[in-house]
């Protein structure tokens, strides 16, 4: 498998993306320019986190204007595997790959935290190691994680199984106090209607050294490796 | 000729706006008891090229629609067009 991690400016986890994919997966990544409008032929592009473009006008407004997001969708549309993490999920939401979009924190601060995730889905490529309702510890750190769709929108995710992630307490059950930013219907990652595109606020590249802490992000990139390799 | 737009973004109505509503309750607390409700958005001053007015204004709200405003979350109003 052969991933690559899209860098924008003010990107500040593509390193930590790739690291994951090279040493903790053991995977090769490459290196991908915004500028550029060649993918080096991936089998999976990872959006990473960051601020890209000092989050001007809205988080990943600007970012999905890029030279490269061109071949992105391409790739996308063609069914290739793209994981937006954070800003790579806004990124994702205002390109049209997933619907609804991310506001501002329901409490308005950055939260930097361990949070818990409770895996909705796993008929997808992006979970098929993880058991259904699996409570995972995985670390968020955002200001415009909100998720938010209309009524339609919302309806189709959960009638689909769409909904990959969801933020629960550490019993895995769902609650205010568990919802750390005020995403409707505790949304922490959704997939798109086939299934090719994954959009999730909280790192799982960062949770993928046991030496750092749970590694429960790791699965994530095994479980696409797997899907590519299949 | 250049037109100077006025382009107000708002949260849509109905959606959770914790800026508005924290300002809302502040008013509240300093005895502004008519407030209903709050929402607070952007401000944005554009100076276009257009033959008129009305031109001028059809190009902002095709920039509403691909970019300045986030279709999902957001409405948009023209609240002024002057002509420079």
């Amino acid at each position: 498998m052969k991933v690559g991690v899209v860098t924008f400016p003010g990107s500040n986890c593509d390193e930590d993306a790739r690291l994951a994919i090279t040493e903790a997966l053991g995977a090769e990544a490459v290196r991908l320019w915004h500028k550029d409008h060649d993918l080096q032929g991936v089998d999976v592009v990872i959006l990473p986190g960051g601020f890209s473009y000092g989050d001007a006008l809205r988080a990943g407004a600007i970012a999905r204007f890029s030279p490269i997001l061109r071949e992105v969708q391409e790739h996308a549309n063609r069914g290739g595997p793209v994981l937006g993490i954070c800003n790579g999920f806004q990124i994702a939401c205002e390109a049209g790959l997933l619907p609804g979009a991310l506001l501002r924190n329901a409490e308005l601060k950055f939260i930097h935290q361990p949070v818990h995730l409770r895996v909705e889905q796993v008929d997808t490529i992006f979970t098929a190691r993880y058991a259904r309702g699996q409570v995972l510890q995985i670390p968020i750190a955002h200001g415009e994680g909100r998720y938010t769709a209309d009524a339609e929108t919302l309806e189709r995710l959960e009638g689909e199984g769409q909904v990959v992630f969801r933020y629960v307490g550490p019993d895995g059950n769902r609650s205010a106090a568990a919802n750390p930013n005020g995403s409707m219907h505790d949304i922490a990652g959704i997939r798109n209607a086939k299934g090719n595109v994954l959009g999730l606020m909280p790192h799982p590249e960062r949770a993928v050294d046991p030496r750092l802490g749970p590694a429960d992000g790791l699965a994530l990139f095994e479980s696409l490796l797997a899907a590519v390799h299949a | 000729m250049m037109f100077r737009i006025h382009l107000q973004i708002v949260p849509r109505q109905g959606l959770l706006d914790p800026q508005g509503k924290a300002v809302a309750d502040a008013l509240h607390a300093l005895d502004f008891p008519a407030v209903r409700d709050v929402r607070i958005g952007r401000h944005l001053v554009l100076d276009v090229d257009a033959a008129d007015g009305a031109g001028a204004e059809s190009q902002v709200r095709a920039m509403c629609e691909r970019l300045l405003a986030n279709p999902v979350t957001e409405d948009f109003a023209i609240a002024g067009v002057e002509a420079l």
